[in-house]
């Protein structure tokens, strides 16, 4: 797994919270550090790629285990 | 927009046009969404989209029985929004609030406010304020100032993503 700086848990949190709350945490880290999000809510397994993509930030890697999904992006 | 296009950001602009709770929903959470993917985001709000904005402690806003009439047909503020079907006399908003908390998805009213803290331009429509009677200082802060019809389609005009809720 990849150092994460910084952990955001979105876990019980539904649409749109887990999105909006990745995009306040990417703040709080520097450009190339890596930030963990965790989440519970189905609609984040596209979505949290789908902001990466759309924002520019790279989703390092993603797994799922125990009904928590695990996403690494860096920040650009 | 892609990683070597960052000067130029996206952009959406949603024209609020429904002051229904489970539209009310959608566009905030589009809205707040589309925020924070670094979208610049507009919320026009024209005709029963404006009755949320009214402050809660407003109990009726216009100026002659039927402006009135209609204020009291669309009650003001986001707390008694209606759903727009199987509404119940109230009941099936209360249900659909109940079910949302549940799931924890935050109420209108609180992404309204995440939208706020975002900067989403929040217009209200200068022509429907006057056609209903609904005055500046019986709308919540953080609004925009009223814009009229060619300011949103000249927003409309450079956005990506155009929305009528």
């Amino acid at each position: 797994m990849p150092e994460a700086a910084k952990t955001v848990d979105a876990k019980g949190q539904s649409c749109p919270m887990p999105v909006l709350m990745t995009a306040k945490g990417i703040k709080e880290i520097a450009s190339g550090e890596i930030m963990l999000v965790e989440a519970t809510d189905n609609g984040a397994r596209s979505d949290i790629p789908a902001w990466a993509s759309q924002t520019g930030n790279e989703l390092v890697e993603s797994d799922e285990a125990d009904g928590v999904m695990r996403f690494y992006i860096r920040k650009k | 927009m892609s990683a070597d296009d960052l000067d130029t950001p996206d952009s959406m602009t949603i024209i609020a046009w429904s002051g229904d709770l489970d539209k009310l929903w959608p566009t905030f959470i589009l809205a707040s969404t589309g925020a924070a993917s670094g979208m610049d985001v507009t919320v026009f709000f024209t005709f029963w989209g404006l009755f949320p904005l009214v402050k809660d402690d407003v109990r009726i806003t216009g100026y002659d029985a039927m402006t009135k009439a209609l204020a009291g047909m669309n009650a003001p503020g986001f707390k008694k929004a209606k759903l727009s079907k199987l509404n119940m006399g109230g009941s099936g908003a209360w249900m659909m609030r109940k079910v949302a908390e549940k799931n924890k998805l935050l109420p209108p009213e609180d992404l309204f406010d995440i939208c706020k803290e975002m900067n989403v331009n929040l217009w209200p429509c200068q022509m429907t304020m006057d056609l209903l009677g609904i005055k500046p200082e019986q709308m919540v802060e953080g609004l925009g100032e009223p814009v009229g019809a060619a300011t949103a389609l000249q927003k409309m005009a450079k956005s990506d993503i155009n929305l009528f809720i």
